[in-house]
C-alpha cells in the first residue's frame, strides 16, 4: 500500500502538481428487502479502488481507477496531471488551499455489534416477522422491510504529509406499508420515509429501531388514510414532527450554507443559494429560539467521521445562533475566501469522485417546549404533521414545498382527525421566523438521510440531521388542486 | 481519454469463468464497465475536472426460486470465488419467492454493434472537452454572464450471460454538455445538447442559447400564482416525461397499483402519443437490458389512450408475456423502468404557439420536480432559467421562478397545440432520455412563487 502510495504522489509531483492526494477505498455494502413476505432482494456488493487528485498551477486535476496495481497507479496519476493542466485552459485565480495542519490519525466508528457478522437468517427473522405483523392488517396491499449495512475502509494521504486510516460503519432499516383502492394510494413508513433510519453504528441500532412492534400500527394507519378526509387549505399553525423537520433542515438550511453552492460552483446544477456571503454574521435567518450547527463529532451521525477526505479532522461549529446566521460548510479550497480555516466538511462518495462540500451533521438544537404531547396541549388549533413523503425547493433555497404521509388536525390542545395528503410550503427565512416552539432534549433525535445528492457527476451520500418537533405559525398547508 | 474497454474476448471469458464457478445452482453474470470524464466550470472557470474508469461483474444464483447476488470488481479469480462464496452464503438462507426467480431465455440481439457508439466520443481527451467550455464561456462573456456547466464523456459496455444460454454484450457512448448562465438583475438562463456523437454537439451553440436565455429574463417581474396557458419548452416536457416513467410506465407500478396508467382508457388528450425505444438512434440507444433482453420498442400512450407498460424478465412471466427488455439488474423492488422516451411531434413552430395566449406563461424548464401523488400523476417543482408572461399572444416580459403543483395525465389532457419539431434531452437526476417536442397547455397549476430575498 505505501508503495502505492508514494508512486501516485511521486508521478503527480514529478508532473508539476504543487499538491497531490490520493485515497484508497474500499467499500462493502449488504442490501435485504422483503416485499409481501418474500425475500426480494438480496444482495452483498464489494468496490474498491483509489483517487488521485492534483493541483497544477492553481488548477485542479482528478482521475480515479478500480485497479489498484502499480501501472495503473502511475498511468491515473499522470492522467490526472494531465487534467489538471486541461483545467488551466480556462481558469482565472489560482486555487489555493488553506493551511490545516496534516493529520495522522486513525478512526474508527464505534461498533458493539459488526452488522456483516451477524447472521444473515438473525436479520431476515426481523424483516419477515416485521412482514407477518403488517400482512395480519387487513387492507394493506403492498408490504416492504429491508436493512442495509456498509463498511467503507480508507486511506487518505498527501505531498503535504497527511496519512489517515479510517473504518466508517453504517446501519440502516425501515418499514413500509401502502394500501391501494381505485382512486387512492396511501403509504406509511417507520422510522421514517426513504428506507428507514440509518445511523454509523452496528447492529445494535436496527435492533435498538424496534421494527416489528411498530409494524401494526403503520399498518393500520395506511389503510386509515384511504378513508381519511383530505388535508384541508390555508394558513395554519403548523407541528413538524422530528423526522420530518430533518428533511426541512436539509433542504432550507443544510445546502443553502455549503459554501461552493454559495460561491456559485453548483449553478449548472441543484443551484444556487439566498445565503450569499452579505448574509454571514447579518441574516436573521430564524426566529431567535432557532439554533442550528454542523457537528461531525456527533455520535451515530451519518456525517459522523474522524477526519473528512481532505483530511481535515471532524468539528463542532455553529451555523444559525439565536437565529442569525453565522457560519458555512467549507472546504480547504473554499474557507480562506471567508478568511477562515476548512471546518471540514469535505467529503466523497467514493473513490472514484473528489470531495465536495457535503453536510456532516447539520443539526437543530433543541429548545424548552418539553415533551411532544406538551407542545400538541399547548396549541389551541393546528396540523400536526409526520413523515416525508415528498420534497421540492427552488434553485437558491426559498422557496419549498414538502408533502407528509400523515397529518392530524389538533383542536383545543389535542389531536383530533386524521387528514391524508398534507402539504405545507413556504419561503425558508420567514419559515423559520414563524418558529416559535422547540421541544426539548427528550424528544430530539438524530436522523440519517442517506441518500443527498450533489455534484456532477452526481454523488449520493448520507448525512445528519438532529431536530425535535417544533411549532410553526402561519404557514400554508394544503396546497394545491385535490 | 483513449478507448480503455476491456477486449471482447477478454469480456467473453470473464462472464464464462463466473458462470463456471457457480456449480449448484443456474447463474446470472452482468458485467458493467464504465470509463467517463467530466469537466466542469462555474463563475466562467473550469473548477473540477475529472476522469474515473471502473468494471464490475454482479453475479445472481438462483435455486428452487432462492437468489443470491453478490457483486465485486476485482475480476481476479480470488475476486470471483469470493464473490460466488458470498452469493451462495445469501442463496442458502434465503425463503422461496412463490412468484418465481427466472433467469432471461437466450434471445440474441440482432442490434448493429455500432448502434450508439461513436469512438470519437470514446477517444475524447481533457482538451477537447476545455476547449467545448471554453467556447461556452466565450458566449457567455459577450453577453456580460457568468457561464456554470459540465462537458461530459462517457462509454459504457454491458454484457450479460446465464446459464440458460444467454449471452449478449453492448457498448454505447455518450457526450453531453450543458450550461446555466446568470448575470446581473437575475438573468439566468439554460441549454443543453447531448448524443452518442461528440461531433454533434456544437458548444458555441449551446452557449449562445443560454445566452440569449440568460439575456432576456433579466429584472423578472412577479405574477401572481394561479391556473394560466402555457407554452412548455422541450427541457421541460422532458422532465415530465422523467417522472412519469417513474411513477407509471412499468409493469410493477402497475402491478402493485400505483400507477396512473388504466390500461385500455383514455388517460390523455387524443393528440397524446408516448412510447419507449431503446434501438432508436435518434435517442440515446442501448440496445440490451440489464438481463442481456434486447430492447423492444412499447408503445405506452397511443393517441392519450394508456396503451401498455414495460416489462422485465420477472413482471413479463407473471403477465404472460415476453419481456420488452427493460428489466434493472433483478432481482430488485423497483421494476422495469422506460428509460429511452419519446414523444410524437406535432405541427406548431414553437415560436407561434403563444398566439392567441392572452395571458400565459412560457416555461423553459423545471427544477426540483417530486412525486406528490403517484396514482394521481401529481408532481411538484420549479420554474427555472427563463421563465416568461405572455400577453396578447406575444412574449413579453421575464417573470419570477413559479412553483406547480399539478395532475400531468391532466394537463396533458388539454393539449392545445405540439412542437413540429423535438428535442433529445438527458435528464439531469435519472440517466432517462427522452425526445419530445415543445408543448401548449390549456391549462397549468402554478401554486407558489419564489420569494423575494430576505434583507440582511
Amino acid at each position: 500500500m505505501q508503495e502505492l502510495i508514494d508512486l501516485a504522489l511521486d508521478v503527480a509531483r514529478t508532473g508539476g502538481a504543487g499538491y497531490a492526494d490520493i485515497r484508497i477505498v474500499e467499500r462493502a455494502t449488504e442490501s435485504l428487502t422483503v416485499k409481501n413476505g418474500n425475500l426480494a432482494e438480496a444482495s452483498s456488493n464489494r468496490s474498491a479502488g483509489f483517487g488521485v487528485r492534483v493541483l497544477v498551477d492553481g488548477a485542479w486535476g482528478f482521475a480515479g481507477s478500480s485497479r489498484i496495481e502499480r501501472a495503473e497507479v502511475e498511468r491515473t496519476a499522470r492522467e490526472a496531471v494531465a487534467i489538471a493542466r486541461a483545467s488551466g485552459l480556462a481558469t482565472r485565480e489560482p486555487i489555493v488551499l488553506d493551511d490545516s495542519p496534516p493529520a495522522v490519525a486513525e478512526y474508527r466508528t464505534p461498533v458493539r455489534e459488526d452488522p456483516f457478522a451477524v447472521p444473515l437468517d438473525e436479520k431476515l427473522r426481523i424483516l419477515f416477522e416485521a412482514d407477518a405483523v403488517m400482512s395480519k392488517v387487513a387492507g394493506v396491499t403492498l408490504r416492504t422491510s429491508g436493512m442495509e449495512f456498509g463498511r467503507e475502509r480508507k486511506t487518505f494521504a498527501s505531498t503535504e504529509g497527511a496519512r489517515i486510516e479510517q473504518e466508517i460503519v453504517d446501519s440502516g432499516a425501515g418499514i413500509e406499508a401502502m394500501a391501494f383502492n381505485d382512486h387512492e394510494v396511501q403509504r406509511r413508513s417507520y422510522p421514517q420515509s426513504a428506507s428507514g433510519q440509518h445511523v454509523t453504528a452496528g447492529f445494535e441500532a436496527v435492533r435498538d429501531l424496534r421494527l416489528v412492534e411498530n409494524a401494526q400500527r403503520i399498518a393500520e394507519e395506511a389503510v386509515a388514510l384511504l378513508d381519511a378526509p383530505q388535508c384541508p387549505s390555508g394558513k395554519m399553525t403548523l407541528i413538524i414532527d422530528s423526522p420530518q423537520l430533518a428533511l426541512q433542515v436539509h433542504e432550507s438550511c443544510g445546502h443553502p450554507i455549503e459554501l461552493d453552492r454559495v460561491l456559485g460552483m453548483e449553478a449548472s446544477f441543484a443551484g444556487t443559494s439566498f445565503l450569499t456571503l452579505d448574509k454571514l454574521d447579518a441574516l436573521q435567518y430564524g426566529s431567535e429560539i432557532v439554533n442550528m450547527e454542523a457537528d461531525a463529532t456527533a455520535p451515530g451521525g451519518l456525517g459522523t467521521f474522524g477526519f473528512d477526505d481532505e483530511g481535515v479532522a471532524a468539528q463542532k461549529v455553529p451555523i444559525v445562533t439565536a437565529g442569525r446566521l453565522v457560519g458555512y460548510l467549507t472546504s480547504r479550497e473554499t474557507a480562506p475566501i471567508i478568511g477562515r480555516r476548512s471546518m471540514g466538511s469535505s467529503r466523497a462518495s467514493g473513490w472514484n469522485v473528489i470531495p465536495l462540500i457535503r453536510m456532516t451533521n447539520v443539526n437543530l438544537r433543541p429548545g424548552s417546549a418539553g415533551t411532544l404531547e406538551d407542545l400538541i396541549a399547548d396549541t389551541a388549533d393546528g396540523l400536526f404533521v409526520s413523515t416525508n413523503h415528498s420534497w421540492s425547493i427552488d434553485d437558491r433555497r426559498l422557496n419549498f414545498q414538502f408533502g407528509t404521509e400523515i397529518g392530524w388536525l389538533i383542536k383545543d390542545g389535542r389531536l383530533t382527525e386524521m387528514v391524508k395528503n398534507p402539504t405545507y410550503t413556504g419561503i425558508t427565512p420567514q419559515f423559520w421566523g414563524s418558529c416559535d416552539a422547540i421541544c426539548g432534549p427528550s424528544e430530539w433525535k438524530l436522523w440519517g438521510v442517506p441518500n443527498c445528492g450533489k455534484g456532477e457527476p452526481m454523488q449520493t451520500h448520507g448525512v445528519g440531521h438532529g431536530a425535535a418537533p417544533a411549532r410553526f405559525r402561519g404557514v400554508e398547508v394544503g396546497v394545491g388542486r385535490w | 481519454m483513449v478507448d480503455a474497454r476491456m477486449d471482447p474476448a477478454e469480456v467473453d471469458a470473464l462472464l464464462s469463468r463466473a458462470l463456471s464457478l457457480a456449480t449448484d445452482a443456474e447463474a446470472e453474470a452482468i458485467f458493467t464497465e464504465r470509463s467517463a470524464a467530466l469537466t466542469r466550470f462555474a463563475n466562467s472557470r473550469i473548477h473540477q475536472n475529472v476522469a474515473e474508469r471502473d468494471a464490475t461483474l454482479r453475479l445472481r444464483l438462483v435455486r428452487d426460486d432462492r437468489t443470491g447476488v453478490a457483486s465485486t470488481n476485482r475480476l481476479d479469480d480470488e475476486g470471483l470465488r469470493e464473490a460466488v462464496a458470498r452469493a451462495s452464503a445469501t442463496l442458502a438462507l434465503a425463503t422461496p419467492n412463490p412468484r418465481g426467480a427466472p433467469l432471461a431465455a437466450p434471445n440474441p440481439s440482432s442490434a448493429d454493434p455500432s448502434l450508439g457508439f461513436v469512438t470519437g466520443t470514446a477517444n475524447a481527451d481533457p482538451d477537447l472537452r476545455a476547449a467545448g467550455a471554453r467556447a461556452v464561456i466565450a458566449a457567455g462573456d459577450a453577453a456580460h454572464l457568468e457561464s456554470s456547466g459540465a462537458f461530459s464523456t462517457e462509454t459504457a459496455t454491458l454484457a450479460v450471460a446465464n446459464t440458460r444460454g444467454m449471452r449478449n454484450v453492448h457498448s454505447v457512448t455518450q457526450a453531453k454538455l450543458l450550461t446555466v448562465m446568470m448575470g446581473e438583475n437575475g438573468a439566468s438562463g439554460y441549454a443543453q445538447a447531448t448524443a452518442p456523437d461528440i461531433r454533434a454537439i456544437d458548444p458555441s451553440a449551446v452557449g449562445e442559447e443560454a445566452a440569449d436565455k440568460a439575456t432576456r429574463s433579466a429584472d423578472a417581474v412577479e405574477l401572481e400564482p394561479g391556473e394560466y396557458p402555457v407554452v412548455l419548452e422541450e427541457y421541460a416536457v422532458a422532465t415530465l416525461l422523467e417522472y412519469l416513467s417513474w411513477v407509471g410506465f412499468s409493469a410493477l407500478a402497475v402491478e402493485e397499483g400505483r400507477s396512473f396508467m388504466d390500461l385500455g382508457q383514455q388517460i390523455m388528450g387524443p393528440n397524446v402519443s408516448i412510447w419507449d425505444d431503446g434501438q432508436d438512434p435518434r435517442g440515446l440507444p442501448t440496445a440490451i437490458d440489464y438481463e442481456g433482453v434486447p430492447k423492444q420498442r412499447v408503445d405506452l400512450i397511443t393517441n392519450g389512450v394508456a396503451h401498455a407498460v414495460v416489462h422485465d424478465t420477472a413482471t413479463a412471466a407473471r403477465a404472460g408475456v415476453a419481456s420488452t427488455g427493460h428489466g434493472l439488474p433483478a432481482p430488485n423492488s423497483v421494476g422495469p423502468m422506460a428509460w429511452n422516451l419519446f414523444m410524437s411531434p406535432g405541427s406548431s413552430a414553437k415560436e407561434v404557439m403563444v398566439s392567441g395566449i392572452d395571458r400565459g406563461v412560457w416555461v423553459t424548464r423545471f427544477h426540483y420536480v417530486n412525486i406528490v401523488h403517484a396514482k394521481r400523476g401529481i408532481l411538484t417543482g420549479m420554474t427555472k432559467d427563463g421563465t416568461f408572461l405572455i400577453e396578447d399572444g406575444r412574449i413579453t416580459r421575464p417573470i419570477r421562478n413559479l412553483r406547480f403543483s399539478q395532475s400531468i395525465p391532466d394537463a396533458f389532457s388539454a393539449i392545445e397545440a405540439i412542437g413540429s419539431e423535438t428535442r433529445l434531452v438527458a435528464a439531469e437526476y435519472s440517466g432517462i432520455n427522452v425526445r419530445v417536442p415543445a408543448l401548449r397547455l390549456a391549462k397549468f397549476a402554478f401554486t407558489g412563487a419564489t420569494g423575494a430575498e430576505a434583507p440582511a
